[in-house]
């Protein structure tokens, strides 16, 4: 890997040191460039590329294309015809791993067209943290991202996936991902994505179909320039007493479009909560939030809130009467509704989340 | 040197499309505690945000002269980097932005500084210590909410500094403590203060110089103020409008 390739890895929380990662997996266009296991973690977890997993287990045939749709779309049609690869990761039952796991997909190649496959198993009772990062190279032009992601957290399991973009105004991203949650089972899923693209799509859902599962769905976007982004969270309650949050906070400046979508479904005793902020910087930008309920039993509890605007005044003028200029209040309330700490991240995983953000969002 | 910190004259606010203020004069001595009485909706908040420069432009004419100098054209950050610094009465909310923030802005720190021990100190005298990394009012109490602003206001180390009701819908307690930190502040560091107020509830932990109240846009009557709080309970404001005192725009 040359060294801007590396320099912005760091832009989406990868590191090269992999004492502070449990395992790492990198594919840079159709090669993997690295799948490795920290020592000392070698028998909790096991992280290879997708095509050797299926070789290895056939078991994982139970897993592989079962929660996300091969027919869905063109994308994932495209994707099933021809896979680059993927990470398998597989936390092994009871297992707690504390340091992060991390994985790359790097597009480095014009005109390339990038389509993965994860599967993430996170075993009974175990509990991980799995960072991931997608990004175009710095010198790529036009490009495209297609990644399947199937996530499986089984009884009692936590997992918490935390997943950073980072592209460029050519390129076209179309994410496809599921997650099932088993019962007391807990899926966060955070994802940031600051820098400009050409078009990202992307609906994720989670199915909380065990008993007292809980699905946490966040999101940061910063849309600029042309960028259009349409995103969104689904959580699915359908197991009894299943439990769903989703949070988005979306910025459009420039001429950018943020269609920031959120829907809650229950289908049993549950109670979901489905937040969806956006802040407008231009005048050409735009922000469409589209937030959906559907209860089908009144045992559902089911609430939302949603706001767009700009900046409110009173707020600027608050900080500005504590003695900071107009541009720095704006900037600070910027940045406050970009905070990081709504992820509820394990203090780690904070800090090397809290950096990317603040790298990126440095003169707001 | 002048010897008023401030002295208004002839001050016209408007607040929305009406006008609140009209033709307001009022002087107030260095070193010393005010209080501003006045009915409800008479323009007492109006009045501190226009000294604030909170509401400014257009919306507020006249001139507003501290230690001399107009700074009726300044920005409400300007205005507070000379030293006037306003406790707000309804604060707003602001996701992402915390306490420890705020504090952070007040005595001009980098965001990426830490708290020093004196501010930490400060923040558990004012029982906040808990809400340091709490989103800026967000489910504060209306006490915390006193709490949060006074300290703040406190922070900015202001020569003048404007209280929009500190001793309404709070405990005995609350009270004591918010007027007493007041008064200290004042005491130590020559300070003067325009503190709304409805009872003059305040008043016993804090002596006040003289108290103005406003009413039809202007200060109609200003003196003592137990004589006038005595007055107003007895009268109401309605007594105020009949009194020919010769306090009368004093
Ligand atoms: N932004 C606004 N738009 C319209 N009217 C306002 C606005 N702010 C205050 N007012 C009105 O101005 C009057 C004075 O308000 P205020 O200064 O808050 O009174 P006080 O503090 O004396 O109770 C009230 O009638 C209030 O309703
Ligand atoms: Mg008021």
């Amino acid at each position: 890997m040359d060294k801007r390739a590396l320099e912005s890895l760091k832009d989406v929380g990868i590191k090269g040191n992999e004492k502070e990662r449990a395992g790492s997996y990198f594919l840079s266009n159709r090669s993997v460039l690295m799948s490795r296991i920290n020592r000392s973690f070698k028998d909790k977890l096991e992280v290879m590329d997708i095509k050797d997993a299926l070789k290895k287990h056939s078991w994982l045939r139970d897993y592989y294309w079962k929660i996300v749709d091969k027919d869905q779309d063109e994308y994932t049609k495209a994707a099933y015809e021809k896979e680059d690869g993927g990470y398998f990761i597989r936390v092994f039952e009871g297992e707690k791993v504390d340091l992060p796991l991390q994985s790359c997909m790097l597009v480095s190649a014009d005109e390339f067209s990038q389509k993965v496959h994860n599967v993430i198993i996170a075993e009974r009772g175990s509990e991980a943290n799995i960072i991931s990062g997608c990004l175009a190279h710095p010198g790529v032009g036009k490009a495209e991202h297609i990644g399947i992601s199937e996530f499986y957290i089984k009884d009692n399991a936590k997992l918490n996936f935390t997943m950073t973009h980072r592209w460029n105004e050519s390129t076209v991203v179309r994410p496809r991902s599921s997650a099932l949650i088993g019962d007391s089972g807990k899926f966060v899923s955070n994802y940031i994505c600051l820098n400009p693209v050409k078009s990202l799509q992307m609906y994720p859902k989670a199915l909380c179909n065990g008993k007292g599962s809980a699905a946490v769905l966040n999101s940061l976007v910063f849309g600029d320039g042309g960028s259009c982004f349409d995103i969104g969270s689904r959580v699915l309650l359908n197991g009894h007493g299943s439990r769903g949050e989703v949070v988005s906070r979306t910025i459009a400046k420039g001429k950018s479009t943020v269609i920031a979508r959120g829907m809650l479904e229950g289908n049993a005793k549950s109670k979901a909560h489905l937040e969806c902020s956006g802040l407008l910087l231009s005048r050409n930008a735009k922000i469409h939030a589209v937030p959906e309920l559907f209860a089908n039993t009144p045992e559902a509890d089911l609430s939302h809130e949603a706001a767009v605007g700009k900046i409110a005044e009173k707020e600027i003028i608050y900080l500005m009467s504590r003695g900071v200029s107009k541009e720095e209040a704006a900037s600070i309330i910027t940045r406050g509704f970009m905070d990081v700490t709504i992820f509820g991240l394990p203090e780690k995983l904070r800090r090397s989340v809290q950096d990317v953000m603040d790298k990126a969002i440095k003169g707001f | 040197m002048a010897e008023e910190i401030l002295r208004i004259k002839s001050l016209y606010v408007r607040a929305g499309k009406k006008e609140i203020i009209k033709g307001l004069d009022l002087n107030i001595g260095i070193g010393k505690p005010y209080i501003l009485l006045g009915p409800n909706g008479a323009g007492k908040s109006t009045l501190l945000m226009a000294v604030a420069g909170i509401i400014s432009g257009s919306a507020a004419r006249g001139k507003i002269l501290y230690f001399g100098k107009d700074i009726s054209t300044k920005a409400a950050d300007q205005r507070a980097r000379l030293g006037i610094s306003s406790g707000f009465q309804m604060p707003p909310e602001i996701k992402g932005v915390k306490l420890k923030d705020m504090i952070k802005i007040c005595t001009g720190k980098s965001q990426s500084e830490e708290l020093s021990a004196d501010e930490l100190k400060l923040a558990e005298r004012f029982k906040l210590t808990e809400f340091l990394e709490r989103d800026i009012n967000v489910d504060f109490s209306g006490g915390e909410k006193k709490r949060a602003e006074l300290m703040q206001v406190l922070l900015m180390r202001p020569k003048l500094l404007l209280i929009d009701e500190p001793d309404s819908g709070v405990d005995i307690e609350s009270l004591k403590f918010i007027g007493t930190e007041i008064a200290d502040y004042i005491k130590k560091n020559n300070a003067s203060a325009l503190i709304i107020t409805h009872q003059g509830s305040i008043l016993e932990y804090l002596k006040a110089e003289k108290a103005f109240v406003l009413l039809n846009g202007r200060i109609e009557c200003s003196g003592r103020p137990e004589e006038i709080i005595t007055h107003i309970s007895k009268k109401g404001y309605e007594g105020c409008e009949d009194c020919k005192s010769p306090m009368k725009n004093g």
